[in-house]
């Protein structure tokens, strides 16, 4: 890996590149942490509805996808071990699975909304009107955190593509191998989210 | 090259293999265990695990994954005054609600 410039290449700085997606990460960070401290803030106003609320999410779902998300964040730490050991079959392979590990993740969440918004449980539903405030503060919340979480997967699935295609046709290599590490440390974010929800939706709600 | 450039390259040539991030994984899926284990021992056990476990989790993914372990004091700087100032956010918000 390189940051000068010889007298063909664009000049380059892959540490600036690499600061600078810390410093988006860290946007984000601040994001996800203000929906968390609202999160924190009305369970602890309505520790008995959220109990009840979380009882009615399907947790074994949940579980198996923080499987699933922990699995895609390894496959894209061994995508960049592979790229930066110039092994660019396996770069394509570990990127390809992440890819597929993400439509599963999302394929999962989207089998357990069906199943919620069947029960009458999302925001404005005539059903949940009836329940009491707390749970239709914690099916509010539920649904704009995991929602946005899923938004941030399928960005994420878009970059990771982006990155397998340049990949495969050699236009990222060992050499500007930064270009998947940003993108990777974009997905572990994304991972680290999904870590702190599965707890707080599924099993301490 | 700059002196920050340096440990880039540090790291790249002298990065982990497949088999560390592997033991992570296989870390994080046994901590992932354990916290659905102590959820069953009640809310306020799970919320222990909400409070120790996921932290040592996400801690992990940072460390490890994130390649935070390998980078300069300036990456390290930027993430620890992030999440110290959303600690401070978090700390502000229970000192108002505790004393209402």
């Amino acid at each position: 890996m390189s940051s000068q410039a010889s007298a063909h290449e664009e000049p380059r700085d892959d540490f600036g590149a690499k600061l600078g997606m810390w410093l988006f990460l860290v946007t984000e960070m601040i994001l996800f942490g203000g929906l968390f401290i609202g999160y924190s803030y009305m369970r602890s106003k309505y520790p008995a509805e959220f109990h009840h609320a979380g009882s009615e999410l399907n947790a074994t779902i949940g579980i198996l996808n923080t499987l699933v998300m922990l699995t895609s964040s390894l496959t894209v730490v061994l995508a960049i071990v592979s790229l930066q050991r110039g092994e660019k079959g396996k770069t394509v392979a570990f990127l390809g699975a992440t890819l597929l590990l993400a439509a599963l993740f999302l394929m999962d969440k989207g089998i357990e909304w069906r199943g919620e918004i069947g029960r009458g449980l999302y925001p404005d539903a005539p059903h949940l009107a009836t329940l009491p405030p707390g749970e239709q503060v914690f099916f509010g919340l539920y649904y704009t955190m995991t929602g946005l979480h899923g938004l941030h997967v399928l960005a994420g699935m878009g970059v990771l593509g982006w990155v397998l295609m340049r990949v495969a046709r050699g236009q990222i290599s060992r050499d500007n191998s930064v270009v998947l590490e940003n993108a990777g440390l974009y997905w572990h974010l994304v991972d680290v989210i999904w870590i702190f929800l599965l707890p707080l939706f599924y099993l301490a709600a | 090259m700059t002196e920050q450039t340096k440990p880039m390259m540090e790291h790249s040539e002298g990065s982990p293999g497949y088999g560390t991030f592997v033991a992570v994984w296989a870390a994080l899926v046994v901590l992932t265990g354990l916290l659905v284990f102590v959820s069953h021992f009640g809310q306020k056990a799970a919320v222990w695990g909400l409070l120790t476990i996921t932290p040592l989790k996400a801690g992990f993914v940072f460390y490890f994954f994130m390649h935070l372990k390998y980078e300069g004091p300036l990456v390290k700087g930027v993430v620890f005054v992030a999440l110290g100032t959303l600690l401070i956010f978090f700390a502000l918000t229970y000192a108002d609600v505790a004393f209402r």
